[in-house]
């Protein structure tokens, strides 16, 4: 599913090469420190888990990490280069995201919206638009092949030309993949891609993700699902308050008992100052 | 939204009989009383004092009649008889509906235009209460009968030759009515005439005829197109040389190239521009100081094609100064600084005088004496006579402006249908996604900005020659509010829509001079009573469509497959 280009950067790259290197991430929201200090390496082919109760940060920390955000402090850098916090520069080095809340442009068709992924990685300018030129049409032609493959790709041969709104949930999550994927990432960041799935489509979900692995992208993956992560992940990060407390295996994470406290709640002679309720957060294991 | 039931399906099933009944009534009075009188004075509209002579406006009326006649009859008679794959071919009882309804609106305005021309109701013969009783009858009675779903003659392929005879006739009749409706001053007959059209329009596309045109033509667009266009080209040669009416098609060409101009930034990238006019206001100044006229203060006069890309360049420029700095905040603003821009504008050429500022425009009295247009040696100035047919002033720039549109009208449906035009779907859906997707969200607006400006730019440059005389005033608030609202009337995002929306906008004002006092309130009723109905716009491009109507799952469930039967909706651009 590779194209060439980006075949040959991968084959420059060393498997256990560090793709993506973030160093002390902090974000503040006036004197709210949404995020504090995380530090997260990602190596080329690796799947990790960001874990965490609700309002850890998680979600914060992605993007702070695509540009969304401009981080108060921090240094983010991807494949050796220090990132720019801006979307485009972002997506243009090699890293796309799907939101936590499906974000696809309900108005379009799915192949519209995949295209639209395409769009930082084609150049056809006004004039050649304009006039039809051979290399628009020859531009044109490979978009709409590649996100049809790309279609393919996640499961869904046949709603190329059915609207992103009229799609049933799990297809959307799964259009909003194959969005992502267009972009030509090398790191995909996946905000709670099984959020609102049955069992099935959520086992789905993970073979999905562990084809998009075996192509050769590493997966930053947010998820509350805790079978989902162990099945998956390689090394696990819990993020509590906004700083990382734990990072491991799953089976350290899994077992370190400051992570079931976190989620579960303290026990009784330190009660919870917070007082958040555990049900919306609380591990679905 | 939900609109209060007066007539349920249930009672529709109970009494759909004696609706048609009520219905047939109502057509033959309806083609019966043209022959009556309508007026008891001779001035009022086009003489409809006689018996047994009907008026061109009467034979409207009958026109309308015959075919709520034909609706009906053909919905109880001939449709049993059909074999079952043909019976929902058409939708009768749909288009009786609408023929009536335009049918009612056609009396009242006869009987309103009777009224004030000639001063009061007592001057509506008898002729004309009947005509309108007939209406009211048909309109009450097709009430009740129970409408068709959809009209399957869509998905019905045609001889190739059967649709381009279509398109020729199709083309030919709007010709010679575009050709008769400039010709009629007399503003009752003109109104009524619009009205006819109106209900001959919407009982084509309800009756499946507009389904089986849109989906046939499609595999045809390019000879859609060029017959347009010819016959756009042909219109000159039916005016028998007079300059009167092409005046009026010269500025509503010169308008709707504007307002095709304004409808990329607006209807495709979405972006809300109130001081659109400044920018053809650019273009027209620096055309009129480089025209070598003996006021420009400016000596230097390059060719035209020269003179029209700094034009288009100058107005760019423009938009590039007004938009970066505003373009990176969200709609408001943007409406607001460019209503402001519009202003300082206008100000700014007037106080270009030599004495508040450098000498450059003339001040408020602005440039005139501009030469006509010398291209290659044809002087726009002179007629010409062109197959033993005399071609004056106006038809010279009337050619010249189809190019310009013809232009235009390219550079938008190629930019919708690029990279670029996604990008601005995109932009208009969900910026925050679009922008992390990796589309490049600022440069793409800038872009529709400058673009748009360069476009009025350019057709600024064509209407200083055109014009003569370039004054600051020409160029006020209320320009870019109407071309604003051509664009939002007409349908934003679609090529046909703005051109029906300037068109109207530009020919209304000129046909109902009676009316000028009142023009303002009257486009704000429009405007408000389309906001309520159809905020999507006359002819509306699918996806605003889709977007106007977020809630309406049958709508968005039909986009897709093949188009649904009333043939309304066309995809984005594509005309």
């Amino acid at each position: 599913m590779s194209t060439t280009a980006e075949q040959a950067t991968f084959d420059t790259l060393e498997a256990d090469e560090v793709l993506l290197e973030a160093r002390g991430v902090t974000m503040r929201f006036g004197g709210l420190v949404a995020v504090d200090g995380v530090d997260l390496t990602v190596r080329a082919g690796e799947i990790v888990g960001l874990i965490g109760p609700n309002g850890a940060g998680k979600t914060t920390f992605f993007n702070c990490l695509t540009g969304l955000y401009k981080p108060t402090s921090g240094v983010v850098s991807f494949a050796g280069r220090p990132l720019r916090p801006r979307p485009r520069a972002v997506v243009r080095a090699g890293m796309a995201r799907t939101f936590q809340n499906i974000r696809l442009f309900q108005n379009m068709t799915a192949l519209e919206n995949v295209m639209v992924g395409r769009y930082c990685r084609t150049s056809a300018g006004p004039l050649t638009s304009i006039v039809r030129g051979p290399k628009f049409r020859r531009e044109e032609a490979e978009t709409r092949a590649r996100a049809q493959e790309l279609l393919e790709f996640v499961g869904m041969p046949d709603v190329a030309d059915t609207l992103a709104r009229n799609l049933p949930y799990g297809d959307q999550r799964r259009l909003e993949v194959a969005r992502a994927l267009a972009t030509d990432p090398q790191l995909l960041l996946l905000d709670e891609p099984t959020a609102g799935m049955n069992p099935q489509e959520t086992r789905q979900a993970e073979v999905l993700i562990q084809r998009i692995r075996q192509t050769g992208l590493a997966v930053v993956v947010i998820e509350h699902d805790m079978r989902f992560i162990f099945n998956l992940c390689d090394r696990v990060l819990c993020l509590v308050r906004g700083s990382v407390l734990v990072e491991g295996t799953p089976e350290e994470v899994q077992s370190d008992p400051r992570v079931i406290e976190a989620y579960i709640g303290t026990s009784a002679d330190e009660p919870d100052e917070t007082g958040s309720t555990p049900e919306d957060g609380a591990p679905r294991a | 939204m939900r609109r209060p039931q007066i007539v349920t399906d249930e009672r529709r099933r109970r009494h759909g009989g004696t609706g048609w009944l009520v219905a047939l009534v109502g057509a033959v009075v309806l083609v019966g009383a043209p022959y009556l009188p309508w007026a008891y004075g001779d001035e009022a509209m086009d003489d409809m004092t006689y018996l047994g002579g009907p008026s061109p406006t009467q034979f409207l009326g009958l026109a309308l009649g015959a075919a709520l006649l034909v609706c009906l009859l053909a919905a109880r008679f001939l449709v049993p008889r059909l074999p079952a794959a043909r019976r929902r071919w058409f939708a009768w009882h749909t288009g009786a509906s609408a023929v009536a309804t335009g049918a009612l609106a056609f009396q009242a305005v006869v009987v309103v235009a009777v009224a004030l021309e000639l001063g009061g109701l007592v001057n509506v013969e008898y002729g004309g209460w009947i005509a309108l009783a007939g209406a009211l009858l048909a309109f009450a009675g097709t009430r009740l009968l129970v409408p068709e779903r959809t009209a399957t003659l869509g998905r019905v392929h045609s001889p190739g030759w059967l649709v381009i005879v279509v398109i020729a006739v199709v083309m030919l009749g709007s010709l010679l009515l575009i050709a008769h409706a400039l010709d009629e001053d007399d503003p009752g007959v003109f109104i009524a005439l619009l009205v006819f059209v109106g209900a001959a329009v919407v009982l084509v596309l309800r009756v499946g005829l507009g389904g089986w045109f849109s989906s046939q033509t499609a595999r045809f667009r390019p000879v859609l197109v060029m017959a347009a266009f010819l016959v756009a080209f042909a219109f000159p040669f039916t005016q028998d040389g007079s300059n009167a009416n092409m005046s009026i098609a010269t500025q509503v060409l010169i308008f709707a190239a504007t307002a095709l101009g304004l409808n990329i930034v607006v209807g495709l990238a979405g972006l809300l521009d109130l001081g659109y006019i400044a920018f053809l206001g650019a273009g027209a100044f620096v055309a009129a100081i480089l025209s070598g006229s003996a006021f420009s203060a400016v000596g230097w006069n390059p060719p035209f094609i020269v003179t029209v890309l700094i034009s288009g360049v100058v107005a760019s420029v423009l938009g590039l100064i007004i938009g970066s700095p505003t373009l990176r905040v969200s709609g408001d603003y943007l409406a607001i600084v460019t209503l402001a821009f519009g202003e300082i504008f206008r100000l700014v050429m007037i106080n270009l005088d030599g004495n508040d500022g450098p000498d450059l425009t003339n001040g408020s009295n602005g440039i005139p004496n501009i030469p006509d247009l010398n291209l290659l040696g044809f002087d726009f100035g002179e007629p010409h006579v062109i197959l033993g047919v005399e071609i004056p002033r106006f038809a010279n720039y009337y050619f010249l402006l189809l190019v310009l549109i013809g232009l235009v009208i390219v550079v938008f449906a190629n930019l919708n249908r690029s990279r670029i035009g996604r990008g601005w779907v995109a932009i208009r859906e969900d910026e925050k996604a679009a922008e992390a997707m990796g589309v490049n969200v600022f440069g793409l607006k800038l872009f529709a900005f400058a673009g748009g400006a360069f476009l009025a730019g350019v057709a600024g440059a064509v209407k200083a020659h055109h014009d003569i005389s370039v004054t600051p005033d020409q160029y006020v608030f209320l320009e870019s509010a109407f071309l604003l609202a051509a664009v939002v009337l007409g349908g934003m995002g679609t090529i046909l829509g703005v051109l029906v929306g300037a068109t109207l906008l530009r020919l209304m004002p000129e046909k109902l001079r009676f009316f000028d006092e009142y023009r303002l309130l009257a486009f704000g009723l429009l405007l408000v009573v389309m906001m309520r109905f159809r905020p999507e716009g006359l002819i509306a491009s699918r996806r605003r469509q889709l977007e106007f109507h977020e809630d309406d799952e049958e709508l968005a469930a039909h986009t897709g497959e093949t188009p649904p039967g009333a043939g309304r909706v066309e995809p984005e651009g594509a005309r």
